[in-house]
């Protein structure tokens, strides 16, 4: 099995490794996705008879439900397998697990796991489609075509804009996966955050770092505000939520001073009053919501267009 | 074809006029103008994407680029006329048939084209039809509008040109 007949490759493992026209053609084929969700019957028969693993080895609500509701209006069966609960729990190893699961005859394997690098491990050695949902501090794709299709959406455009990603970027995928997919689609990018929360040599790949947020304020037309993980303050990273939202948090009070209306997006869940104020949140630039409506469309996009690159699918379809 | 479509439905009521994508769309187009001239009434015209409904995606490997589906009204009691450039197997009227099942149950469905080609593959014949050809397997009917072509023309291509 290869992926030779899918336009985006095999498996989708994150956007350092797409290109601008694949990026485009996945940002493109969300567009009438979208419509679906809107229908009474939300489904069409396009994955019918595809079997799809949701194999999730850390904790998710958002992107597990985003990428189930995917699979099921486009009629693929799917699974979900949590790392408590499962054989994973007595230690099995992940590559046992997934060989498990394709002796059971699935077509593709959508993984989230803590590790990075583990849904390309894993893409290298099993032969179903493999699409990374988020793996430790590497990339989380989907989201950040996610995010790129809300911004097109609402600019119209992707290239010149400018788009500052705010707070914890050192241990962010969602950043990785932001700073990649705008890059290569021509955005400009920014980062703001902590020193402490900051990737070293960030520049080199031509982001502008802010250290303060007035500044981002200042530049940004859309400000993606990253979610605080809170067990990075026992850690030592910052010293308190209250410090950290005077300095860096997004507030109304510092919104006002915007020399533009900006974008406000969060890949969610919010620490509301830490990274963001809920004035902002819930405010009249906010399109928080719209992002997660917009996941189901990209993931959708996604899985049909990696569909296109399984011939075992095809076989099953000519019966 | 605009007269037959309004004879076939006995008059204008609730009817809505379906494109398949892309031809069928701009098709559509025209039929809805030319019965707002005639009649004055203008019609709702829809358009109606069918590849995710194809039954030979799973065979034609890289994905096929998907249009927008355009249906926002209720289709219950509604009489549905489906607009096509060229019918010839039947499997695009299928799937638009499955399609348009997944968005209510209309009173009726209808189905204009402008050209049949025969060569069906599926029990499924045209209400109305611009024009019949007969054309052999493997030869081709390109329908060209204007809106996307630059031009109006019906080209019948040969097998052996291919």
């Amino acid at each position: 099995m290869s992926g030779a007949g899918s336009a985006i490759g095999k498996d989708l493992l994150g956007l350092e490794e797409l290109s601008a026209d694949q990026i485009q053609l996945l940002l493109d084929t969300a567009e009438p996705f979208k419509e679906i969700s809107l229908r009474a019957i939300k489904k069409v028969p396009t994955l019918r008879g595809a079997t799809i693993v949701n194999l999730f080895f850390e904790a998710s609500t958002r992107t597990r439900i985003s990428f189930e509701f995917a699979e099921k209006r486009l009629s693929a069966d799917t699974v979900n397998v949590q790392s408590s609960g499962s054989s994973v729990s007595k230690g099995e190893t992940l590559v046992d697990t997934a060989r498990n699961l394709e002796a059971m005859k699935i077509d593709m394997v959508v993984i989230r796991h803590p590790s990075s690098g583990a849904a390309r491990f894993l893409a290298q050695r099993i032969e179903s489609n493999v699409i990374n949902a988020g793996d430790g501090m590497h990339e989380h794709p989907t989201q950040g075509l996610l995010d790129l299709l809300t911004l097109r959406d609402h600019f119209k455009r992707l290239a010149g804009l400018k788009v500052c990603i705010c707070g914890d970027v050192l241990h962010s995928r969602v950043a990785r996966s932001n700073i990649w997919g705008l890059k290569k689609m021509g955005a400009e990018v920014a980062i703001c955050g902590p020193r402490s929360l900051l990737p070293n040599a960030v520049e080199a790949m031509g982001v502008t770092v802010f250290r303060r947020i007035e500044e981002a304020i200042e530049w940004a037309d859309a400000l993606n505000i990253l979610r605080l993980q809170l067990e990075r303050m026992q850690a030592g990273y910052i010293p308190s939520q209250r410090e950290y939202n005077r300095v860096f948090g997004v507030t109304r009070e510092k919104l006002e001073r915007a020399p533009r209306d900006i974008l406000i997006m969060h890949p969610g869940p919010m620490n509301r009053g830490v990274e963001i104020d809920s004035d902002v949140a819930d405010g009249p630039h906010s399109v928080i919501l719209d992002q997660v409506t917009n996941g189901v469309a990209v993931r959708m996009a996604v899985l049909y267009l990696l569909s296109g690159g399984n011939p075992a699918l095809a076989e099953a379809a000519k019966g | 074809m605009a007269d037959e479509l309004v004879e076939l439905f006995d008059g204008t009521d609730d009817l809505i006029v379906v494109g398949i994508q892309r031809r069928g769309v701009q098709l559509a187009d025209r039929l809805v103008a030319m019965i707002a001239e005639r009649e004055g009434v203008q019609l709702p015209r829809g358009a109606l994407d069918i590849t995710l409904y194809r039954d030979d995606l799973q065979t034609v490997g890289p994905r096929p680029v998907v249009g927008k589906t355009h249906l926002p009204w209720a289709l219950e009691g509604k009489r549905v006329v489906i607009v096509d450039d060229v019918l010839y197997t039947g499997r695009t009227i299928r799937a638009a048939l499955d399609e348009l099942a997944d968005f209510g149950r209309p009173a009726r469905i209808a189905l204009a084209v402008l050209v049949d080609r025969g060569g069906r593959e599926l029990p499924i014949h045209a209400d109305v039809v611009g024009k019949t050809l007969d054309v052999p397997r493997g030869g081709r009917v390109d329908v060209m509008v204007n809106d996307l072509d630059g031009e109006d023309s019906v080209v019948m291509v040969p097998a052996e040109e291919r």
